[in-house]
């Protein structure tokens, strides 16, 4: 008979949790968030005999307090949904602290199995087990593992099936708090008993631990104010007796029963395990030699970004533009068909636009997967913190921020790292500030029509770094306002340094690019559409005779929703130095911000239009002034982004409002901005030129 | 122990030991720095301290990295007098 039973595997970070987890489920995996929450939630398949295994990943943790979501959403998972086992993943190295987690777990009562994972590096450095002795004193089957070769996975999964099936409840090991805490458990419990009901013995000490402990999810749980009450006064009596908090006695204890329980059973010879990384660190966190290592390696990223991804981008516009011509073959030639339009301007240019953005993100993410894996990451937060500290975030910021340059999509989903919410929305709303990759091709079109040949490389520095100051200065201005609060202490593990294992690094790259697919396949797909309608209705009837096909394809668009909106937005922009033809362009840019150098083409009747377009260039320069150029350049880098950032705003903050508030926040920045600019440099006649 | 002769960590120069005596946090991050390792009576290696900036410790076999201002809040006693 098959049997299936859940698993949930928890641990430290950088205990190697996710190597063990894709060695047990390979690609059965499937990554989801929990609900409410945008911490990913990881699930895999895997079989062991007889048995069907429902694997979950659960966040990486140090503890189960309810100082970060990802703690909570681990407590939560346990707590109601009952896995049949939890298997801890320990990294044997460091045993001390990863066990801490480990009792954490046993105190809640559930079926624990403890991996020690790297136990190979553990004995190499002069670490010997008494596994017998150890697994009797914690009251919890050990299992030694080495996650990226794959051995000791089967024996896991035995132990943990046999636990899983033995059905009954672990006895945990009675961890004694002291007289003090001991007597104050006592009287918040019966005073606790007469209100709440629990299911057993375990249950009742746990939640009077964690309201001893301050636990702020649990005691929203508890609704009397009389145990509260309670509570407080016990806590305020031990810290009268024992001269420290509650909070931090308990979790001295719970060390003291994990060093009591190691010296019998632990025998460590040197302590080794960081010699290597402390000899990296030497150089690659180098006072002066950190800072270029570190610009050298994120140069490098940004080079095997753009270089390596575009000839597979071009692979793929190829296959679009070849997609495109096949679809409108079904038509006779030159018919006006709707559907037609649909299908070829619409559906296929549409997402094909974001598709080509795939090579980019899959590298991207490539470059981002080894810098994790291999322990880099952590560095780089650690020379950035002081800089971006003034700017009230903390080093972890600036790894997003500065993806920022790429492309903000991948950008904002790489704001996941931050634990902190506040400084999780602050980097995420700023970040299309950075200017990134997509707007090029307007300042590409737009600088050379207006400057100087010798202006040329100064202005494009500008605009980026105008992009840079306004984060810095929003970044501060919200942290001060809206996402007010102290500045969250920073407190990060630097992991030791590891060689990235492919699969890991594939996998993690995985996972984020489908995510990226999936959007483009959904709500990118639906906007497309409504884009394309309003660029392509109402339909002008009557065709007026004797004009170029392209004179006759900006009536067009002039006569459609967009260039309606175009026209009636005139009055609005008009401070800002733009007409209708730029209000159209700009309605465009929204689908991606590219696209407007193709609207520029349309509204000016000059045909297909790229960036190199010297007709079109021809047309600007007539038509407006270098000051409106660099308007439009300065609208473009700071007013609303892209749709799809928008999109991946909501749902990295879970709700519309934050999204919606980064459109208009960034809109009317860059009104305001253009405004001054463009009205100061009127009145003292600047680049109005001849 | 000897409240006197504390200091905050923030003020220990690069390569020495000191013993953490008293962690000034708010509810909640005691417990999260206790979970990393962090609570009196621990000793403590700093590893690298520039007087601004992150401090890097060692921790029973873990390096953490520590914003200057927790850092401040933080103090120990010199951990060669006594164990």
């Amino acid at each position: 008979m098959k049997k299936r039973i859940t698993m949930a595997l928890a641990g430290n970070p950088n205990s190697g949790k996710t190597t063990l987890f894709n060695s047990m489920t390979g690609s059965r995996q499937h990554v989801g968030n929990y609900p409410g929450v945008t911490v990913e939630k990881k699930e895999g398949r895997c079989r062991h005999g007889e048995t069907e295994i429902n694997v979950v990943d659960l966040p990486g943790t140090y503890s189960l307090t309810a100082y970060s979501i990802e703690e909570v959403v681990a407590r939560n998972f346990i707590i109601d949904e009952k896995p049949d086992v939890v298997v801890d993943v320990i990294d044997a190295s460091n045993l001390e602290r990863n066990l801490y987690l480990a009792v954490q777990l046993m105190e809640l009562g559930v079926p624990v199995v403890l991996a020690f994972n790297m136990s190979d590096v553990a004995r190499s450095r002069g670490l010997e087990f008494d596994l017998e002795m150890l697994s009797s004193l914690l009251g919890a089957p050990i299992v030694p593992t080495v996650g990226h070769k794959g051995t000791g996975i089967e024996e896991l999964l035995d132990a943990a099936v046999r636990v899983a099936e033995s059905g009954t409840r672990p006895k945990p090991p009675e961890i004694h708090y002291g007289k003090d805490i001991e007597k104050a458990i006592g009287a918040v419990r019966r005073r606790l008993e007469e209100q709440v009901k629990f299911a057993d013995d375990i249950e009742a000490r746990w939640t009077v631990v964690k309201l001893l402990e301050n636990d702020s999810e649990v005691a929203k749980r508890i609704q009397s104010p009389e145990i509260h009450k309670e509570v407080e006064d016990e806590q305020a009596r031990i810290e009268k007796v024992l001269g420290d908090s509650a909070e931090m006695i308990i979790a001295d204890r719970r060390y003291g029963f994990i060093s009591g329980a190691c010296q019998e059973a632990v025998r460590s010879t040197v302590e080794t395990r960081h010699t290597r990384s402390d000899r990296v660190d030497e150089i690659v966190i180098h006072r002066v030699w950190g800072l270029p290592i570190f610009l050298g390696l994120m140069y490098l990223v940004f080079w095997l970004t753009f270089t390596v991804g575009t000839p597979p981008m071009e692979w793929i516009e190829g296959l679009f533009g070849w997609l495109g011509e096949t679809v409108a073959g079904w038509w006779p030639a030159g018919s006006e068909s709707v559907l037609r339009s649909l299908l070829v301007d619409g559906i296929i240019g549409g997402v094909g636009g974001v598709i080509i953005f795939l090579p980019n993100i899959l590298l991207l993410f490539l470059a981002i997967a080894i810098l994790e894996d291999s322990g880099y990451m952590a560095r780089a937060a650690f020379m950035m913190d002081r800089l971006m500290h003034k700017i009230g975030l903390h080093g972890k910021s600036f790894i997003p921020m500065l993806t920022g340059f790429g492309c903000s999509i991948p950008a904002i989903m790489a704001t996941r790292t931050l634990e902190n919410r506040r400084d999780r929305l602050t980097t995420m709303l700023v970040i299309p500030l950075v200017s990134c990759g997509a707007r090029l091709p307007i300042y590409a079109l737009i600088i050379p029509a207006f400057f100087p040949a010798a202006w040329r490389a100064p202005m494009l520095w500008t605009i980026y770094v105008i992009g840079i100051v306004l984060a810095i200065v929003c970044a501060k201005i919200l942290r001060s306002t809206l996402f007010k609060g102290e500045s969250v202490p920073f407190v990060m593990e630097l992991p030791p340094y590891r060689l990235p294992t492919l699969k890991g690094v594939l996998i993690h790259m995985w996972e984020r690019a489908g995510l990226y697919l999936k959007k483009a396949g959904t709500i990118i797909l639906g906007v497309s559409v409504i884009l394309w309608a309003m660029t392509s209705f109402p339909k002008t009837e009557t065709t007026e005779a004797g004009l170029s096909p392209e004179a006759q394809q900006a009536a067009e668009l002039s006569n459609t929703v967009a260039g309606r909106i175009g026209h009636a937005m005139e009055p609005v922009i008009k401070p800002l130095g733009f007409d209708w033809r730029i209000g159209t362009a700009m309605i465009g840019a929204f689908a991606a911000k590219e696209v407007f150098v193709a609207q520029m083409g349309i509204v000016y009747s000059v045909g297909e239009a790229d960036e190199e377009s010297e007709p079109l260039r021809d047309q600007l320069k007539a038509n407006y002034s270098p000051l409106v150029g660099f308007c439009i350049m300065l609208f473009m880098l700071i007013s609303a982004p892209c749709m799809a950032t928008i999109v991946v705003t909501k749902r990295e903050s879970n709700s519309w409002k934050w999204a919606l508030f980064q459109l208009g926040g960034l809109t009317l920045l860059a009104y305001v901005v253009t405004l001054i600019v463009y009205q100061v440099g009127s009145a003292l006649g600047i680049g109005l030129g001849g | 122990m000897n409240p006197a002769l504390w200091m905050p960590l923030s003020m220990v120069p690069t390569g020495r030991s000191v013993l953490l005596r008293r962690v000034q946090a708010g509810h909640g991050l005691t417990s999260r720095l206790a979970a990393l390792g962090l609570l009196p009576g621990v000793r403590v290696h700093v590893c690298r301290n520039d007087r601004s900036g992150p401090v890097v410790l060692g921790v029973a076999g873990s390096r953490l990295m520590l914003g200057h201002g927790m850092a401040q809040k933080m103090y120990v006693e010199d951990g060669e007098a006594e164990v």
